[in-house]
């Protein structure tokens, strides 16, 4: 269908102040659908709290109103501008919460106003716990099994479910004292009983226990047509238990063969079809490590922080496409803006694979608790792009700016074995440099997946980076012998003269190849040959190991791409 | 071990062996789908192909007892950028090196693979070998002496010797021969006959899954024969090749239009496009991959479909009631054909999935309707 031509003025809010969860991806969604909003010929009114934002810049949209974002001054906005729509999906939940209030509080209907994409019927169902249940319940997708038990009696039902193990958790204790993991009907009752007794409603939750599953993320559109289709998927490198900001997620999933693959993402697209999403949306899944078993966990009926990702991991634009959606749309009407020449409506294949670690703030909260779990902490994240994870993770640890060039920081060398397994088994923001050191100490690689259950898979690579600094640091001697002999008289041919040197000279070359591929840099190999950071760099380009650069181009190469966007590596054909 | 590659227009790639030593020679295609290398290394369509994947971390998940397409490894040769060396999933049994050099298959791994796409793109796909013993010059030169792709009738190589069963609720086939050993199966409500130009097993699983058993003829079987069995409904498989080569198979279809209800997949597809005037041309580069979007002209419902065809119907000559019924968005080209009053339908993308999208599946209960309104 064209789009609608009654839709002249939208509304736009955005997303007010940065809080954790919420933060500059906000911003780059709502200005990218301010954008795709006025290519259309739409005025764009927005408004929004927070000054400090591109959105708020006077070029994004028409009219832009810097006022709080509560009902009241929202109404002024809209009785002042009087738009013909409103789009409530781009503003994370602030501006979700805002349509909300403004639907509930007959304003919306008073001043003849539509609100455009997803209905809110759809997010409400998808936010409320139970209605999402029920739902999901309809459409057949399995939700994880839970019971809410006040009486010692009620709990006969979990107990005989079959379904172990358990996790209890009493209601309303501080920090979750009293609850505990259950493996038959006795711990059940005894955890049970302990929980009720310390519960001040006396209350607990019995829930199938997911932790050591894996977490899976689909982002989905669909569009007015029920066209619905797969941006991106995600897999999270911490398993289940590890709230999906504070994770290092990898796109695309790693582990998952192509009929787990199809089968998530088939339930993801139901998902979003029985929601009746006009626009994106991000499915959360939990899928056991040792079956087909897979139980949907969450739901995001709106642009998320998840949705800034994979868009930049994989070119495809979700909030300019969501924006489309809204005036009308379908999304075979969209244009690809990256090939410009095929349509929005395709699966983004990617060629590279894309690594996002969380940045928290504990360099600045120095005595907050470093634990991570089910609530978030981080306040931001990086992303790298890269031929191989090795890489890609290697250039995210550097993009996090906290001082830490490689896999080995500071405090974890000073850990006892006891706390070195703690800090492996207890998510936290240093596992990934204790899982190193791990390594470095030689325990093995079972050992380590029991204690953190992350998949062998992501286990594997970060032994492989460690094998690769044993050796760099072996050969840190011939490396500085190397550098010195070459850089010594720069008229000296790299090749080398006699067949001892030229043994060497082949072997360091090809090792240094090597690291640089897997994302070493060169300060870090610099301080494994004892020499200066600029001698490696100099030593590796007279031996031609520079870094080239590819496309993010949304197809794999299939199409030509008209902008595009790069990222270096060190493989071989240069864009 | 060292490996090249090496295209019939002398670029080179130098990277490691995979899987058996020795040399390769076919047509380089790649795909872009990033799951499902088990089921591309199986799919009859690709032989003759040497097959690159797009994406560069291959093996991940390793080998697994259920997820073959064929009996056998189809493809002539692998490349990829990256090959797991342990794979790391629940139903792995094998690495992706054991499984290929177990079955002699000639792999080169560490090669630039978005480079090779990209020349593959731009000159359109061509002869390569890849070989673990001889120099680049000794290589191209050997590739100079071996005949082309086009011009050999490839299904008569993939296809079966003998007719085969495939019941619901069986995980393997069964030889026609030993029919009456096997119970007929209370859940048969359907009888398929299926002309095997390289057919993928999940075609016969889906089948089965709706209540159909399915008899496998070889490619060169008589239109008289299938009616002499009189199943419910004819299939045409998917397979590789060249589609002009097949007119023994156009033949044959043309035979049986009006007795039968007929369902093509892919190069079936192009197969009754012949049957019904239309003639095929080769694409440049083909389409390969889990992510091509067609549309349906008459819901204009767009669908996300899996793709692995390197010729396609031009829809010009089409005559006696058959129309285009599904193009692709990308490139236009026609992705499906319908007839106006016969219960025929063709599809040139794998509603069987394995690998990509299950989105397409409804064509399967299709043609069980259309079955079942040919009974009454």
């Amino acid at each position: 269908m064209p789009r609608d031509t009654t839709i002249q003025k939208v509304l736009l809010i955005g997303s007010g102040p940065i809080v954790i969860g919420q933060a500059a991806e906000f911003d780059y969604a709502g200005a990218q659908a301010c954008r795709a909003l006025r290519e259309e010929g739409i005025s764009v009114v927005l408004i929004n709290s927070n000054p400090a934002t591109i959105m708020t810049d006077t070029e994004m949209a028409d009219r832009v109103y810097i006022e709080p974002l509560n009902v009241e001054f929202a109404e002024r906005v809209i009785a002042r501008e009087r738009p013909d729509g409103l789009l409530p999906t781009l503003g994370g939940q602030t501006g979700l919460n805002l349509a909300t209030q403004l639907s509930d509080a007959g304003i919306l209907e008073k001043y003849n106003v539509r609100l455009l994409g997803t209905p809110l019927s759809a997010i409400r169902q998808a936010e409320d716990r139970e209605a999402f249940r029920e739902l999901m319940r309809q459409i057949g997708e399995p939700v994880p099994e839970s019971w809410i038990v006040t009486e010692e009696w009620q709990l006969e039902e979990p107990a005989g479910a079959g379904i172990w193990p358990l996790i209890v958790r009493p209601a309303y204790t501080l920090g979750g004292t009293g609850g505990g993991v259950a493996h038959n009907p006795d711990e059940l009752y005894e955890i049970a009983r302990k929980g009720l007794a310390l519960s001040m409603r006396h209350q607990v939750m019995v829930e199938r226990y997911l932790v050591g599953w894996k977490e899976i993320e689909y982002e989905v559109m669909r569009d007015a047509n029920d066209t619905a289709i797969t941006v991106c998927n995600m897999e999270n490198l911490d398993p289940m238990g590890v709230h999906t900001g504070d994770s290092i997620v990898v796109a695309p999933s790693q582990t998952l063969s192509d009929k787990e693959y199809q089968m998530l993402r088939t339930a993801s697209l139901k998902i979003i079809r029985a929601l009746g999403i006009e626009g994106g949306c991000n499915v959360q899944l939990a899928l056991d490590p040792h079956s087909f078993a897979y139980y949907v966990i969450e739901v995001n009926p709106r642009v998320s922080r998840s949705s800034a990702l994979a868009s930049k991991a994989t070119g495809y634009p979700i909030a300019r496409v969501s924006a489309k959606i809204a005036t009308g749309l379908h999304l075979d009407e969209i244009e690809n803006a990256v090939t410009r020449k095929t349509l929005a409506c395709f699966e983004p294949a990617l060629d590279y694979c894309v690594v996002k670690i969380p940045r928290w703030p504990f360099d600045k909260f120095v005595l907050a608790d470093r634990r991570i779990s089910t609530q978030m902490k981080a306040t931001g994240e990086v992303m790298a792009i890269d031929r191989s994870f090795e890489a890609a993770l290697m250039k995210a640890i550097r993009s996090l700016e906290v001082g830490v060039y490689g896999l080995s920081n500071k405090t974890v060398p000073q850990m006892s074995d006891i706390q070195l397994e703690e800090a492996i088994r207890v998510p936290n923001d240093e596992r990934l440099w204790a899982i190193a050191e791990g390594f470095r100490r030689g325990m093995m690689l079972e050992e380590i997946h029991a204690l953190s259950n992350i998949d062998p898979w992501f286990l594997r690579k970060l032994q492989h980076l460690v094998s690769l600094e044993t050796r760099l640091k072996l050969n840190g001697k011939a490396i500085a012998r190397m550098a010195a002999r070459l850089l010594q008289d720069t008229r000296e041919s790299a090749t080398p003269a006699t067949e001892n040197t030229g043994t060497e000279h082949h072997l360091i070359a090809r090792l240094l190849r090597e690291a640089k591929q897997a994302g070493f840099s060169d300060r870090t190999i610099a301080e494994f040959a004892e020499v200066p950071e600029l001698q490696i760099r100099a030593l590796r380009k007279r031996l031609e190991i520079v870094p080239i650069y590819k496309m993010v181009d949304t197809c794999a190469a299939e199409f030509e791409a008209a902008t595009p966007y790069y990222y270096s590596c060190y493989d071989r054909e240069d864009e | 071990m060292r490996a090249i590659l090496v295209l019939e227009d002398g670029t080179v790639f130098e990277g490691e062996s995979l899987g058996a030593p020795g040399h390769a020679c076919g047509e380089v295609v790649f795909n872009t789908g990033m799951t499902g290398y088990q089921e591309i290394l199986t799919d009859p369509s690709y032989a003759g192909q040497i097959v690159t994947l797009t994406y560069p971390l291959v093996g991940n998940y390793g080998i697994n007892a259920d997820d073959f397409e064929s009996c056998r490894v189809q493809v002539e040769g692998f490349i990829v950028r990256e090959a797991a060396d342990v794979p790391s999933n629940w139903r792995a049994l094998q690495s992706l090196h054991q499984f290929l050099k177990e079955r002699q298959v000639v792999g080169i791994k560490g090669v630039d693979t978005r480079a090779l796409t990209r020349r593959l793109r731009v000159r359109g796909v061509m002869m390569g070998t890849i070989s673990t013993e001889e120099t680049p010059e000794q290589a191209l030169a050997r590739l100079r002496t071996l005949p082309g792709y086009e011009g050999i009738d490839f299904a008569r190589r993939v296809t079966t010797e003998a007719p085969y069963r495939w019941v619901p609720g069986a995980r393997a086939p069964i030889p026609v021969g030993e029919q009456e050993d096997v119970p007929r199966s209370p859940d048969v409500r359907f009888r398929v006959a299926l002309i095997d130009c390289g057919v993928k097993y999940n075609i016969l699983r889906n089948l089965a899954a709706l209540g159909c058993e399915t008899t496998v003829y070889p490619c060169t079987v008589s239109a008289a024969e299938i009616l002499r069995d009189n199943p419910d409904g004819v299939m045409l498989s998917p397979g590789p090749g060249d589609p002009s080569q097949l007119g023994y198979v156009v033949d044959t279809v043309r035979r049986l239009v009006g007795h039968k209800p007929i369902m093509g997949v892919c190069l079936g597809n192009q197969i009754v496009g012949y049957a019904f005037g239309a003639r095929t041309y080769k694409l440049k580069f083909g389409h390969r991959g889990s992510n091509h979007p067609v549309k349906d002209l008459e819901t204009g419902r767009v669908y996300i479909t899996s793709q692995n065809h390197g010729y396609a119907v031009d829809p010009d000559g089409l005559r006696d009631g058959m129309e285009v019924a599904h193009i692709n968005l990308n490139d236009g080209t026609v992705e499906g054909l319908q007839h106006r009053e016969l219960p025929i339908f063709t599809i040139q993308y794998h509603p069987e999935a394995s690998p990509g999208p299950t989105d397409s599946r409804y064509f399967f209960s299709k043609f069980v309707q259309n079955m079942e309104r040919a009974r009454r």
